[in-house]
This record gives C-alpha cells, structure tokens and sequence, in this order.
C-alpha cells in the first residue's frame, strides 16, 4: 500500500469535559475519495476541522504526507507543538468547502476565487484571472463572474465555494456537509460537480454527509464513525448492504428510512 | 465687539441679527472641534479595539483597563488633565489642539467598543474561511472582517458623532472659542443671555438634524454585505 496522505494517530480531540473524537486511528491513501457518515456530534465535522487547522487536537499525531499537521520536528526528533508559520505552510495542502458556503459577501464571484491565489500564492493577477475563469466554467458558472454572492442561489454559491477552494490547488479537499444547507432542489447540482471532481482528478477527497446515497456513488470507502472513533469502515456496497456493527445497521436504518 | 463684529444691542431683534456673524464664528470652530475630536476617536478607537482583541494578555488587559478608565472618569478632568498636567511635562499644546485631542481620546474608549461590536457581528464562518484559504492574520483583519464590520457600525458611529458635538462646549472652560463661549461671552457684555443662548440651541439642533440625515442617508447608501472591493 501507498504511504498514506492523512494519518490520525490515537488523536484525541476534547472541549472542555466532552470527548469528541477518542483514540481515533483514520487514514487516507492518496487520491482516496472517503466520506464519513455518523450520527450528529459523532465528531465527523471536527476530523475535517482539525485537517484544516480550524480546531487543534487535544492528544495524539495527525499526519499530512510524511509531516505532522500539530507539530513539528524538533532537533532531535521529538515533536513539539506547531509554530503558526509551519501551520500556514501545511494549510497549503488542503482545501475546505464549507457547509455554509462563507463566500466573501462583499467580493464578486471572481474576486472571491482569485483574492487567495493572487495575496496568498503570489500568483499573477491575470493568470488567476484566467484560471479563476476556467474553473468556473467547471462549475458552470462563468457568466456569472462579476455577481456578487447574494445574487446567486444556494446551489450556485456553493459551486463558487469550490472553484475558489480549488484554486489554491490543494492536495487534499474537504466538505463539510456541502449540501446540507440547500435546499433540496439545489443539491443535485452541487453533488454533480463534486462527482465530477471525483471522477477526473486525482484529488485526495474527504466527504461528511447526510446524503447516503451520494455517498455510496462517489466514495472509494465510507467510515462510520460514533461517539469519537471510527466503528466500521469498507467499500460503499459492503457497508450499506451487508453491515457487521450493530450500531452502524442501527444508523443505516434511521438515516435510511428517513429518505 | 467680537472677531472685529460689532453687535446691535437696541433690541432682542437686532441684536440677534447683528450677532449672528459672530456666532457662526464659534459654530465653525464647534465643527472644527467635533471633526478633529472624532477623527482621532475613528483611528485611535480602531487601534484600541485591535488592541482590546490581542491573543496575549499581556496586551488585551491594560487595553481594557485604559478604555475603563477613559469611558469611567468625565471629559472635564481628562481636559483639565491633558491642560494643566501636560505642559508640567514639556507638553505644551494650544487650547484647541489639547480639546480636540481631549473629545478623541475619551471617545476613542466609545468607538473601541463600537468596532468590536461591529467586528464580532461578522459570522465566525468568514474567519474560517480565510484561514483555510491561508490569508495572513492581518490581511484576513483588513480585506474580510473589516470591509463586512463598517457598514454595520456606521449608524452608531453616527451617534458618537453628534454626542462628540454636543461635547465640545466643555472645551470653553479652557479658553476655546467654540459656540457656548462666544454666546456667553456675548452674554456677558450686552447682559442679555437669552438671545444668543437661544440661537446656539436653533444651531446646535439644526447641526445635529443634518448630521443625523448625513449618517442615515450614508448607511442606506453602503451595501449591507460589506464595502465592495474591486
């Protein structure tokens, strides 16, 4: 097997007297399209937090290729906490898509997707331009690109939301229940952009969502995550048809039943 | 005679008429005053708030105790403060200059509480995403969170606005010509204090009136999403 892109090493994760994540042991090839699924509080959304340096760890190691995300190595060879510097410098790796879409309200679209590359990578303006313009296209979204984010419909914001995450090339993109927020004429659109994101790149993708059966489409594995570690994981066919936990057929039969 | 006016005093009327020279004199320095005093509160309040919100203690505590301080104890004393106290240090400054700078200082405690409250108002979703766009503290601070806080804090920096004018006044007890000095100082020589005291209340209402449909017609005017950026 591959080294893995995303290694959590017996990470902890607590606020304040509640244990969110317990001992969690997780990875990820690179190039894996994973989704977590679990109950609410499960502490799917803090696996994808803590990634994207949002929220630190309470204990363990988390790995980013061969280096720690929360710490760095010292001179000799123990870890010790992250300084911001080699934090900013991870966060490069990775992308975020959230499930509020947080685009900026006061930029336009185009703006919106080309301020990081162009302030963050030192990418040139009409280069970001240019590549801003052709990953709307991969939404479906140019003629929108000088609208302002309360011009577009929940759907078409989310789309923006990954072409600008996409544009700081990431190694590793994350969604946070990126339709959770839509209302439910909007979902198939932006489902049907990260599937094809899925299917033509070869992107390392992690995905928590309600939406089992988009899940099952575009995951290589899904992990079923409760009370702060990962209770069953396998490939989508054999986890929603034939589950050996009881907890996961009890969630499977919840959430499923209510679709 | 004042500012090299001379006043009518055969009457209420005519004295009121001769005299209104004289007090758009003081009105201008009232301005004068209300604008240089809310400038310095507009950056120095901005600085403070900054200040207030710093991750090391070390930093955000004093920054409190001195904003407690300056928004706990009157205008007066800190005017008398900065006049009498100041020149015993080298300090020596003009009447204006000490007031204006007077009205900034105590306000800026006003206004450091106004942007924080402005700056909190934005959704903690637009931090987060500037972190994970990887934009710099300082960049996320200037081109996100501010440009989305001023429009909301506009109305209230209005009111602090009109508050700083009706302050002013206060600056004639040391020796500044603005509106109340003039009228009293009229007052003073004709024996007749109900007309010129009169007209620096119409003055002062009608300034306040204006002011107050500037900021309205300001606020309606900024996009509630944010000050655009090209």
């Amino acid at each position: 097997m591959t080294e893995p892109i995303i290694r959590f090493e017996k990470v902890v994760k607590r606020f304040g007297d509640v244990t969110v994540l317990d001992g969690l042991d997780f990875t990820v090839a690179p190039g894996e399209k994973v989704t977590i699924i679990g109950p609410s509080g499960s502490g799917k959304s803090t696996i994808l937090r803590i990634l994207m340096t949002l929220e630190d760890i309470s204990d363990g190691v988390v790995w980013v290729g061969d280096e720690p995300l929360w710490h760095e190595k010292a001179a000799d060879g123990t870890l010790k906490p992250a300084s911001e510097a080699h934090l900013h410098r991870m966060r490069t790796r990775l992308g975020m898509v959230f499930q509020s879409f947080n685009l900026f309200p006061h930029m336009t679209v185009l703006r919106n997707i080309t301020e990081a590359p162009v302030h963050v990578l030192k990418v040139g303006k009409a280069e970001a331009r240019e590549r801003a313009m052709g990953l709307l296209d991969m939404v479906g979204l140019t003629e929108h690109a000088d609208k302002f984010p309360y011009q577009l419909s929940g759907g078409q914001q989310q789309r923006v939301a990954i072409a600008r995450a996409l544009a700081m090339r990431p190694d590793i993109l994350l969604f946070d229940e990126p339709t959770s927020a839509l209302d439910p004429e909007l979902v198939g659109e932006v489902q049907e952009v990260i599937r094809k994101l899925a299917e033509e790149h070869d992107l390392t993708m992690l995905l928590v969502t309600h939406e089992m059966r988009f899940a099952r489409e575009i995951s290589d594995r899904v992990c079923f995550i409760d009370a702060g570690a990962i209770r069953e994981e396998g490939a989508p066919e054999e986890l929603f048809t034939a589950p050996t936990e009881e907890r996961t057929q009890d969630f499977l039969r919840a959430v499923l039943d209510d679709g | 005679m004042l500012f090299g006016i001379e006043w009518d005093a055969t009457n209420s009327w005519t004295l009121a008429v001769s005299i209104f020279p004289i007090l758009l004199h003081g009105l201008w320095v009232t301005l004068q005053a209300t604008v240089l005093g809310f400038f310095i509160a507009v950056v120095l309040g901005l600085v403070l708030a900054v200040l207030k919100a710093a991750p090391t203690r070390l930093v955000s505590w004093p920054t409190r105790l001195i904003s407690e301080f300056l928004r706990d104890t009157p205008l007066l004393i800190q005017l008398f403060f900065l006049y009498y106290v100041l020149p015993e240090f080298g300090i020596v400054l003009p009447a204006f200059l000490t007031g204006a700078i007077a009205l900034g200082v105590q306000y800026s405690a006003y206004l450091s509480e106004v942007y924080r409250a402005g700056i909190e108002a934005v959704p903690i979703g637009q931090h987060e995403a500037a972190r994970a766009l990887n934009f710099a503290p300082t960049r996320t601070f200037t081109h996100i969170i501010l440009p989305q806080a001023i429009p909301r804090i506009v109305p209230a920096m209005g009111n602090y606005l009109v508050s700083i004018s009706k302050d002013v006044p206060v600056l004639s007890v040391v020796t500044v010509l603005e509106l109340l000095n003039v009228a009293t100082i009229i007052g003073d020589r004709t024996f007749n204090y109900l007309v010129p005291l009169s007209m620096v209340g119409g003055l002062y209402l009608i300034m306040t009136l204006l002011a107050a449909q500037g900021v309205k017609r300001l606020d309606m005017a900024l996009p509630k999403t944010g000050i655009p950026l090209k």
